[in-house]
């Protein structure tokens, strides 16, 4: 088994997750399941290959510069789940022990 | 690494010294902490420093939105920098060549092949939930910037000052630091990568910890950041300040940032660990935190040294943690946050695609480098003849040697000008706390006003006023001497007059010039020059007086 139950838990816990026991069970064995297929890459010879740092084979995209429109300040908070003046509230950073 | 927990900085208020301000505040911090480094012939004090400092570019880093300082909250968001689905960012060219440009300057290879990664982590202030950051190939690594060694912590070993020479006594007497070519210490650069900002948190209450809630302006999200790691190089609290002002005047010269750390656009964070001296093993190290003005940054890494050392005197541990500078009660305290340990699970950024540094655009950012503050601080030395103390100091802004130079080149005497720069003009600035470019007084003002003193128009003292006058309303010297009325009394006659009354009001002192106590005299100068307001030509009043006196015998 290429990847145990604490290993999605604790995968869980950083993405904010919240599973249940039987999901924890299901995902151990689907997310098991898909890197031992990934491992099948370990049967090429990539000795000397440079590692991808991304599928296309395009470079130095820029911009220029220059200040363009940003959005009206309505529109950014519009999505808001909560909003004081024209700041976005959020909840209580620090946890209280 | 950003910090994560950057936005708390934004509510403590420290007293920033900004501009020439630090020029003066090195010299009374080292001379006052000196005395405090006799822990560190036992112990030696390893640090290395974080910095983070914002690009001078016009847009952010992956849109267009405005980088200007001060605009209404969420007034300069789009979809990009709000982290919005289905929006692709373009890297800012500008910026690219900021951080290649500061690659440079601090002596750094250039990376052929560079590209932008994920890091992954919640924080309000971040708007994607992850920041748009350099892992594994930065743009920049394996630099260097040479500062002066503090010399209360050399012991004299090999490791202990590379390049160093033997040091002559410098001019700056009861300081850490010799002024005076003395040993240097080579601080190197790990590594410059580019980044993206987060936004700013303003949190309710008095602190984070207990707020209930907390307001997020994402205007800072997405302007361009530049992190400046360097190794463990430095060795005491005195060096992390000068190679933090010796990094921002480099950084400010070649002007990729205006390096603010009252407005947040220069941060720093420090790793500091101890040691037995002679043992080549690293302790544990803690990060500091908060660290919000060169000030901060010195007395907050004193404190954090003698903790540590303490620590290991009674003989316990050092414990691995992040602390937090409490500036108010000068003491640093673990931080304590909700993320678990630290796990950002990098990867490669998919919506960018990788840079390709060009070497002929490496050549041309070099070709347009500015003269950096070292090799300025030579040429001052060589072409006006400054002290290496003077030239230092003026050196480590580049609006204030630019200023000394324009002044220099109008007048007769450079340590003259050097003298006004580095005292008068550097102590208006530091009380108002204004820097040079937003006062009125001009170097063409100032060389004026040193002509009328040569031309006996006015006295030095009268002059100090003078020049207030002209550092707060910008106007002329001789406009200012007529309109006061400030003109020097050089006139035999009137000069006699007010002499008499002076010689007739003071028979005490008078008896005691006629008994050879010349002290007297000073005091009868003195007089002199309160009755006509500082007016009198202090050299004529002093010959006439004695004149008198000898007369009145």
């Amino acid at each position: 088994m290429p990847i145990t139950k604490q290993d999605v838990e604790h995968v869980a816990a950083l993405a904010r997750l919240e599973l249940g026991e039987e999901e924890k069970e299901s995902l151990t064995e689907q997310l098991g399941k898909i890197l031992e297929y990934a491992d099948k890459l370990k049967e090429l010879d990539t000795e000397g290959v440079p590692p991808t740092a991304h599928p296309l084979p395009i470079k130095n995209v820029f911009r220029e510069d220059r200040v363009r429109p940003s959005l009206p300040v309505e529109d950014a908070l519009a999505n808001a789940p909560e909003r004081e003046g024209s700041f976005f509230k959020v909840p209580r950073i620090m946890e209280t022990d | 690494m950003s910090s994560n927990l950057s936005g708390s900085s934004d509510l403590i208020g420290s007293g920033n010294l900004s501009g020439s301000g630090n020029l003066r505040s090195s010299i009374n911090t080292s001379a006052r902490e000196s005395e405090g480094h006799r822990e560190y012939e036992e112990y030696e004090v390893i640090i290395g420093l974080e910095v983070h400092a914002e690009l001078l570019t016009d847009s952010k880093i992956f849109c267009g939105c405005s980088t200007k300082f001060g605009a209404a909250p969420n007034s300069h968001v789009c979809p990009i920098c709000l982290g919005m689905p289905g929006v692709l960012p373009v890297v800012n060219r500008k910026a690219v060549e900021f951080a290649i440009r500061t690659g440079l300057a601090l002596n750094c290879e250039i990376a052929e092949f560079s590209k932008f990664d994920r890091k992954n982590y919640f924080y309000p202030d971040l708007p994607k939930n992850y920041q748009i950051s350099q892992y594994d190939l930065p743009l920049c690594r394996n630099g260097y910037i040479d500062i002066p060694a503090d010399t209360s912590v050399l012991s004299g070993g090999p490791d202990d000052s590379p390049g160093g020479r033997p040091g002559e006594k410098g001019s700056c007497t009861g300081a850490g630091i010799q002024a005076g070519r003395g040993p240097v210490r080579r601080i190197r650069i790990k590594r410059v990568h580019l980044e993206e900002e987060a936004g700013k948190s303003i949190h309710e209450g008095q602190n984070i910890v207990e707020s209930s809630f907390s307001l997020e302006d994402y205007n800072r999200a997405g302007i361009p950041l530049m992190e400046i790691v360097s190794e463990p190089d430095i060795r005491s609290p005195r060096e992390a300040y000068v190679y933090l002002s010796t990094l921002r005047a480099i950084l400010q010269y070649i002007g990729v940032s205006d390096c603010k750390m009252e407005e947040g656009s220069l941060r720093c964070d420090a790793n500091i660990s101890v040691r037995p001296r002679g043992s080549t093993r690293y302790g544990a190290q803690t990060e500091l935190k908060n660290l919000n003005s060169f000030r901060a940054v010195e007395k907050g890494l004193a404190f954090e040294a003698a903790r540590q050392i303490d620590a290991l005197r009674r003989g316990e541990r050092v414990v691995r943690e992040t602390r937090h500078w409490d500036e108010a009660r000068g003491i640093t305290v673990p931080m304590r946050s909700k993320e678990e340990a630290h796990d950002y699970r990098y990867f490669p950024e998919p919506d960018l695609v990788p840079m390709v540094i060009e070497r002929e655009w490496v050549e041309r950012i070099r070709e347009e480098l500015p003269e950096l503050p070292g090799a300025r601080k030579e040429r001052l030395m060589k072409e006006y003849g400054l002290p290496e103390y003077d030239a230092g100091l003026i050196t480590e802004s580049r609006a204030m040697a630019d200023f000394f130079e324009a002044c220099a080149r109008n007048y007769r005497d450079p340590k003259i000008v050097s003298n006004w720069v580095m005292g008068e003009l550097s102590r208006l600035l530091n009380e108002s706390g204004k820097d040079i470019s937003e006062v009125p007084v001009t170097p063409g003002g100032l060389a004026d006003m040193l002509k009328l003193i040569d031309e006996g128009v006015i006295s030095g003292k009268i002059a100090k006023a003078v020049f207030e006058e002209m550092f707060s309303t910008g106007k002329a010297a001789r406009e200012i001497v007529k309109e006061k009325g400030l003109v020097q009394i050089a006139d035999e006659g009137q000069l006699l007059n007010i002499i008499d009354q002076v010689i007739a009001e003071n028979p005490g002192p008078v008896a005691d010039v006629a008994a050879g106590k010349d002290k007297a005299i000073t005091f009868l100068v003195g007089q002199v020059m309160r009755k006509t307001q500082g007016r009198a030509n202090p050299q004529l009043a002093t010959r006439l007086l004695r004149e008198r006196l000898q007369e009145g015998r």
